[in-house]
């Protein structure tokens, strides 16, 4: 009986140590954001031995340190408007419409979704230098727009394909132009799309690194490229970057709490 | 279904997505374009050379080197991601409050900067304070993964593991939840056992968010580059040096337009074939 009850449980573990095995790396950042940098250095141990929170005092109080984390959320919040908001009609047309070349517009657009941001990389750098863009939130928030608005349009084409298209019918029936439609009518209905395409957009231009360091240098610099500036120059300062990398991760915690019940629709795309 | 009606209109909606993307798709394209087939002294003068560079490349044995070496990575964690996120999946509770718990938690790698991802790993796995290498360490097995180089791919494809199962586990979870309960019901009447109903009904049903799972995995870690550079920097030697961080090498660190140009052609054709097939099987599913 006893043992039977323990195979019954044996399947509730997994997850369980999936997670536990996801925790660790993250409870030793937070730990060491807790620590002072010759603590790091000097002994080992599990937990703080001499708390304190000056790393953390530190990237509160230095502009350096704070003004990344705002460049990083204003070159994230522009982007994920930019994509959402122009991926909105696009997937439209390509979800309600027929005409000469979707399918192959489509492909190009995944093509753009799947292109390595190291061949892009040098580039963007000439490119906007020659617009003269280059160290704005602007230029990183429209560079990551070419991997973003593919994955928008993809994601909003599943939901919007899910609607039923008597409600465009009807609408246009009633005497409604389409902006008023699209605006009024058709949003509120893909609302908790829009929602799930704009978490997918803030979190891939929140994680890229390689494109948002390329294409600035001091007035616009992400808080991953602060980190890994002070990491060469301060020689290395391992609790203040444990704390920089622990207040990263507040940020996407938050986002995932609130669409935490659409997560599993939007990773399949819409299209399950 | 959607029947969706003819009208060349429709353009129209496309257009400010269409100005944005092709800013930033088609300009820095031709970019490259230019630069692979031409050789430069400087000064901004250039001359014609052909496909010399696309030569160079192909016969380099850098290329060959990096471009095994990014097929092997790709193989493992695929390998590995794949099937343990399915497990998780099937194991995950389906209601409750252990739902929202899990799916927060799980999201969580996804969502941390991928410098940051690096960063950890490297504090977690340094063989003098870090927890990871002080545990496999105090086990008797020698580990340090900055000099031998099968431990630093080994701490590579464990954080892979680490960052990207996750996304498997959730979209197998949500190709899971949309198995309608009467399947279900069905087996147990017929007395399936666990496999049977595994192999018979989820796995069938999984097969197109498994299709999505694999390719999107299979492309993103073909052109993974900040977690792994942040991590061993390429190095032991070249060892951990995949082809997104070889190419911003050659690209960025030593300048080299034309054999950078040449060789990020050749690594989109290589994306472009394989989106070509993701693409065609995700269609081809759609229609049946």
């Amino acid at each position: 009986m006893k043992t039977a009850m323990k195979v019954a449980n044996l399947p509730r573990l997994v997850p369980l140590l999936y997670i536990v095995f996801l925790l660790i790396p993250i409870y030793w950042l937070v730990n060491m954001s807790f620590k002072s940098t010759n603590e790091i250095l000097g002994a080992f141990s599990l937990w703080p031995q001499e708390f304190t929170l000056d790393n953390y005092r530190k990237i509160f109080t230095d502009p350096t340190w704070y003004n990344g984390y705002l460049n990083s959320l204003a070159y994230v919040a522009i982007n994920t408007v930019l994509s959402v908001s122009a991926a909105l009609p696009a997937a439209y047309a390509f979800s309600r419409y027929r005409f000469l070349g979707d399918k192959h517009l489509f492909f190009w657009l995944l093509t753009n979704r799947m292109a390595p941001p190291a061949v892009f990389a040098l580039p963007f750098f000439q490119l906007y230098s020659s617009i003269g863009l280059f160290d704005t939130h602007i230029a990183v928030a429209l560079a990551h727009c070419l991997f973003n608005i593919p994955l928008a349009v993809w994601i909003l084409e599943g939901f919007m394909s899910g609607v039923p298209q008597e409600i465009d019918e009807t609408a246009f029936i009633d005497g409604h132009s389409f902006p008023r439609f699209f605006v009024r009518i058709f949003i509120p209905i893909i609302a908790s799309g829009i929602g799930v395409a704009a978490f997918f957009c803030f979190m891939f231009s929140w994680v890229e690194l390689l494109l948002a360091k390329t294409l600035t240098s001091v007035e616009a610099k992400p808080i991953a490229a602060t980190m890994t500036r002070t990491a060469s120059t301060a020689g290395y300062e391992l609790g203040l970057l444990a704390a920089a990398g622990t207040l990263t991760i507040i940020p996407g915690a938050l986002v995932i709490y609130f669409v935490r019940n659409y997560i599993a629709k939007g990773f399949a795309l819409g299209r399950v | 279904m959607i029947d969706r009606k003819p009208n060349p209109k429709a353009w129209l909606l496309l257009l400010p997505m269409l100005a944005l993307v092709a800013f930033n798709a088609v300009l820095p394209l031709m970019t490259v374009v230019n630069y692979s087939v031409q050789e430069t002294f400087g000064d901004n003068v250039f001359f014609w050379s052909g496909v010399e560079w696309f030569r160079q490349v192909l016969l380099s044995d850098r290329f060959h080197q990096s471009l095994l070496r990014q097929i092997i990575f790709s193989a493992a964690i695929l390998a590995i991601e794949i099937p343990l996120g399915v497990l998780i999946a099937i194991t995950m509770p389906r209601r409750g409050i252990g739902v929202a718990f899990c799916l927060v938690l799980m999201a969580l790698p996804l969502l941390i900067p991928w410098n940051v991802v690096g960063a950890m790993w490297n504090i977690l796995a340094l063989p003098d304070i870090g927890l990871l290498g002080r545990a496999v360490n105090g086990l008797g097995v020698s580990y340090n993964f900055t000099q031998q180089p099968l431990a630093a791919w080994i701490t590579c494809v464990v954080m892979d593991v680490w960052h990207w199962t996750s996304l498997v586990v959730l979209l197998s979870y949500a190709g899971l939840c949309a198995i309608p309960q009467p399947y279900y019901q069905a087996a147990k009447i017929d007395g399936a056992s666990r496999w049977a109903v595994f192999r018979y009904i989820e796995l069938p049903k999984m097969k197109h968010v498994l299709t999505i799972a694999i390719l999107l995995r299979f492309m993103d870690s073909f052109m993974i580059y900040t977690e792994p550079f942040v991590l061993t920097g390429g190095g032991p030697g070249n060892t951990t040096t995949f082809l997104s961080i070889d190419l911003v090498k050659i690209a960025l660190g030593q300048f080299d337009l034309g054999t950078a140009a040449a060789m990020s052609l050749i690594y989109f054709l290589i994306i472009l074939l394989l989106c070509w097939v993701f693409y065609t099987v995700i269609t081809r599913k759609g229609q049946q």
